[in-house]
């Protein structure tokens, strides 16, 4: 999968990205010119210290902000530049979102929790397949309090998948948890990619999660600083932190 | 926060403000009646006689306990004001050649008092004044005892006497067709053939003399004058209507605020307990550098008083001047000289503690579970929220809830105290917009049904002394008289057991059909042959039944003492009365046929020749006009009730947003996050939004027919503690009240719900996501 994502064209594509936070008197510069691509149906992990413009960079790609200046396109949608209303739009009908703190809605069931997404998307998926898929089938009826914080990961990938996203963004979605948990959830997140075909980003600060990506780009000052292929996609389960 | 702490000091100030407001009112038109009273040398004691000889003054001032008298000439005339076609009757009162009497004196707006004169003076009471423009050295011509006179108007002035003016045989004020002139004694007694005899007397009891007992010596010395009884102030017209008034004002003094207070107790309970699990990490920290629980808990409570003190400043400020503009409204009622305005500064104190209370009770769990709280507990954040399936998804499982909508359900039912309360909040602040506007339709219907249901006559005309009823006759064959009846009346007083009451004792035609007498129901009640009929308040008073034997002491003419059965109990709204057939009572008067009240039907066109005719024909005191009467009464009430309602509907709406705003608020602070995943989700800023404002909504359809409800009840409880013997008020809620009532509270949550929806839009959502829940 990953050896023809070159010839496709791009999902998303970059050009002279910038982001400038004005915080109290002093200028941010958390990004400063990114060029990217990212291609159908590949993992890519982003790499970075904290403060080096990672989520910021997912952010725009999610919609979710605004760049300063250059240019951000999925497929024919240019997101520079777009309306509140557009980016509202193209979320819900593009975009999987799996978070750091798992962003659930505590008073509905992990059940209830997918099928908020699933009663507004276009083509969704079972919400029961959406969980099975991510080992939860016995805990469908949990509210989110009466869940682990693996779980409820895992409820939120389910969340993220169960809309047949074109793209899934992960902002630290381990960062919350131990590292056997953790790798519970990365295996969700392998597994949604290989059997949807999503295109998945997944960033981190955790270099050993990179090892299971199709490309590893890595982001420092607000830039991209690196980034290498590897050969063969590691196993979550081999991880270890 | 900074608009949810303004929203509830506003909710402290409507409490504040309509407190006040009452006891302003209720403190200026105590104080300015008492002084009034005081320098006016108002009576303690009145009698009226048919005629008594000037030297038996003499024998009624040495009486023990009499400490002034005034003896009086009073008689009625007719009066035709230039270009005024409709009849006007006037109260007359005499002054003695000195001038001021020693008893009632009289307040000088203008002018001077009537001096013996051969061109007749009169100095008239500034309602009479107001409405037919009169001014000094102004004449008109009147009808005293039959005889025609020029009066020259040389004073306007005003009586603790009339303060509240009402026409004899009325029940609403009529500024324009009834009026009180005095005129000098000498002219009065002349006009009316009392020379050397007066036929009232007002007097002033010693303090602690017993008044009573002054009472029963005047009756035993009058009696024979054909004394109509003495009575005691509290008995006097224009005192009772005011003192009802000032009940009312009392009530409202502390059944609003009550509400107000209560309402403001919640929502710092609420929001306090909200801020302080926001800054549960700043608590732990000063707790970790040592600060007491004492100093944390002083450190909210500083918060708390302040935002007391700025509802009382607004309350204070508002009250004040509301108080003053209803005050001058009151003016248009009262007759007063002028209105003092006054306020306790004793209730100032109490109000201020009343406040500071208040808000100290309302945040006092929040504050002292937040000193409680051990610093490594405060450091850590709160737990995540509990939730569980509702009972509405349990037992409708057929219906598919959207996942928002269970939301909305789930988070209602979460903290299910404060959602009743909310709830409870929002049903008060209708409670309190259908109270304030009950009483319009109350008295419409109160008033529509004594004139369209109860007394149909257009015009009533009293006659000085009874006549035989076939002087109706000729009356009937008058141009413009449709139809006539006539009535006897005479002032008794009814005995049951220790209980007494005055009243008017009336003998109606059993085949009446111009007034009647009506039941609860309002349904006619025929008149039994022989035996009273009594209103149920005046029933109740003597306490007797249907069957019971009362005594009737006639308190005119031959004075007979009768027993006579209660054979109905009847139900009106204004006034209260005995009621048998005319036969019967003249049977019982052993008078032979008479009456001395003639209701009468008229042909519109020709109404004016009839009043004209009437004011011409001697032996008719005065005339009532029943269209007159009700467009002059609802022109003033509306005017007065529109104010009163938009004061009431505001302070309601007051109540209504302090709940509304604060629910939403604390609603988007506590499900900001939730809201932002749903945005980050994919869901529109419209589609979260109905999230926040769907909450609101369910508590508004809970909250309004509750609070429809609630105003049902309390407007019961209103009505029953103002039932009074001059009027009991029905309750009459109609849809419009209801409809204002909603309205008013969801115009409030349409405010709140948008500034929550504008807040909504502002919400950023990626900082939102880095928070923890």
């Amino acid at each position: 999968m990953a050896s023809d994502a070159h010839q496709k064209t791009p999902v998303f594509q970059t050009t002279g990205l910038t982001k400038t936070y004005h915080q109290g008197e002093v200028d941010v510069h958390a990004l400063r010119g990114v060029d990217l691509a990212l291609y159908p149906g590949e993992l890519v992990v982003m790499l970075g210290a904290s403060g080096s413009g990672k989520s910021t960079l997912l952010n725009i790609l999610g919609g979710l902000d605004i760049p300063s200046s250059g240019q951000v396109r999925y497929q024919d949608i240019e997101l520079s530049g777009a309306s509140d209303r557009d980016l509202t739009r193209y979320r819900r009908d593009y975009v999987g979102f799996v978070f750091q703190f798992y962003n659930l809605i505590p008073s509905l069931t992990a059940r209830e929790n997918v099928i908020a997404v699933t009663e507004i998307a276009r083509d969704p998926m079972a919400p029961e397949d959406a969980l099975d898929m991510v080992g939860l089938a016995s805990r469908m009826d949990h509210f989110p309090a009466q869940l682990s914080g693996g779980e409820q990961q895992r409820v939120a990938i389910a969340r993220a998948i169960s809309k047949r996203p074109q793209v899934l963004l992960c902002d630290e979605p381990t960062g919350a948890l131990d590292s056997a948990t953790g790798i519970l959830v990365l295996v969700a997140l392998e597994r949604a990619n290989r059997e949807t075909g999503t295109t998945t980003v997944i960033i981190t600060h955790n270099a050993s999660i990179a090892r299971m990506a199709d490309r590893v780009i890595t982001l420092s000052d607000g830039v991209i600083s690196g980034e290498h292929r590897n050969a063969v996609r590691q196993n979550p389960r081999t991880l270890s932190w | 926060m900074r608009g949810q702490l303004l929203a509830i000091a506003l909710v402290i100030a409507g409490g504040v403000a309509v407190c006040l407001l009452s006891l302003v009112n209720y403190t200026s038109l105590s104080a300015t009646r008492e002084q009034y009273y005081q320098e006016h040398q108002f009576a303690d004691v009145f009698v009226s006689v048919k005629r008594a000889p000037r030297q038996l003054v003499q024998q009624a001032a040495s009486l023990p306990g009499v400490a002034r008298l005034a003896s009086r000439v009073e008689g009625t005339a007719k009066l035709t004001l230039p270009d005024y076609p409709e009849p006007v009757s006037a109260h007359l009162v005499s002054v003695p050649p000195t001038g001021q009497p020693r008893v009632n004196q009289l307040f000088l707006r203008e002018g001077r008092l009537p001096a013996p004169s051969h061109a007749p003076e009169v100095s008239i009471i500034g309602s009479f004044a107001d409405a037919h423009q009169l001014r000094l050295d102004d004449t008109f011509s009147a009808i005293i005892n039959g005889r025609k006179q020029t009066l020259k108007v040389v004073g306007i002035v005003e009586s603790p006497e009339f303060i509240y003016v009402i026409p004899p045989g009325g029940m609403l004020p009529d500024y324009q067709r009834f009026g009180v002139l005095w005129l000098n004694q000498e002219t009065l007694a002349a006009a009316m053939d009392m020379r050397g005899a007066f036929n009232s007397l007002v007097l002033q009891v010693t303090p602690g003399h017993s008044i009573e007992d002054v009472i029963d010596q005047l009756d035993r010395l009058l009696a024979r004058y054909g004394s109509t009884g003495a009575f005691a102030r509290h008995d006097q017209f224009s005192h009772q209507f005011l003192s009802d008034e000032l009940e009312q004002l009392k009530a409202m003094a502390v059944i609003f605020p009550a509400i107000f207070m209560g309402v403001a107790m919640f929502l710092l309970n609420v929001v306090i307990t909200r801020l302080i699990n926001t800054q549960r990490e700043i608590v732990a920290i000063l707790k970790a550098f040592g600060y007491s629980n004492w100093q944390i808990g002083w450190h909210y409570s500083q918060m708390v008083l302040a935002i007391a003190l700025t509802g009382l400043a607004i309350g204070c400020f508002s009250g004040l001047w509301l108080g003053h503009e209803l005050g001058e409204l009151y003016m248009d009622y009262y007759r007063f000289p002028s209105l003092l305005f006054r306020i306790d500064p004793q209730w100032l104190v109490l109000l201020t503690l009343i406040s500071l209370a208040v808000a100290l009770l309302g945040g006092w769990r929040s504050i002292r579970s937040a000193a409680a709280l051990p610093p490594a507990e405060a450091m850590r954040p709160e737990g995540p929220a509990r939730y569980h399936i509702t009972p509405p998804e349990q037992l409708l499982p057929w219906i598919r809830f959207r996942q928002p909508s269970r939301m909305i359900v789930r988070q209602l039912s979460r903290k299910p105290g404060r959602t009743t309360l909310s709830v409870f909040g929002i049903a008060m602040a209708t409670a309190i917009v259908v109270v304030g506007n009950f009483q319009f339709s109350s008295v419409s219907l109160m008033v529509h049904t004594q004139f369209a249901r109860v007394q149909k006559q257009d015009l009533t005309a009293t006659l000085t002394d009874p006549v035989n009823p076939s002087a109706l006759f000729n009356m009937a064959r008058q141009n413009g008289v449709r139809y006539v009846e006539g009535r006897r009346s005479a002032p008794v007083e009814l005995v049951h057991e220790h209980r007494r009451w005055r009243t008017v004792l009336t003998g109606m035609p059993p085949d009446a059909h111009l007034q009647f007498v009506v039941d609860r129901n309002l349904e006619n009640v025929s008149l039994p042959p022989a035996g009273l009929l009594l209103t149920d308040f005046l029933a109740e008073s003597l306490g007797v039944r249907t069957g019971d034997s009362v005594q009737v002491q006639v308190l005119e003419g031959k004075r007979p003492v009768l027993t006579l059965v209660v054979a109905g109990i009847t139900s009106e709204f204004l006034g209260v009365g005995a009621y048998m057939n005319l036969n019967a009572m003249n049977r019982a008067l052993r008078e032979g046929p008479r009456v001395n009240q003639v209701l009468m039907n008229l042909v519109p066109e020709q109404s004016n020749t009839v009043y004209q005719s009437l004011r011409d024909t001697p032996g008719i005191m005065a005339t009532n006009l029943r269209q007159a009467m009700l467009d002059s009464f609802f022109e003033t009430l509306a005017r007065t009730f529109l104010t009163y309602t938009s004061i009431i509907s505001l302070l309601g709406g007051i109540i209504a947003f302090g709940v509304i705003y604060n629910t939403a608020r604390i609603s988007l602070a506590e499900r900001g996050r939730d809201l932002a995943s749903l945005r980050v989700l994919g869901y529109s800023h419209n589609e979260v939004a109905h999230i926040l404002l769907g909450e609101l909504a369910i508590l508004l359809l809970l909250g309004i027919p509750l609070g429809w409800a609630t105003g049902f009840g309390l407007a019961g409880l209103v009505v029953t503690a103002l039932q009074t013997e001059l009027y009991r008020v029905p309750v009459v809620v109609t849809g419009k009240t209801l409809a204002l009532a909603a309205s008013v509270v969801v115009l409030s949550a349409l405010i709140s719900g948008f500034i929550t929806w504008w807040r909504l839009r502002r919400l950023d959502l990626v900082a939102v996501l880095k928070t923890r829940e």
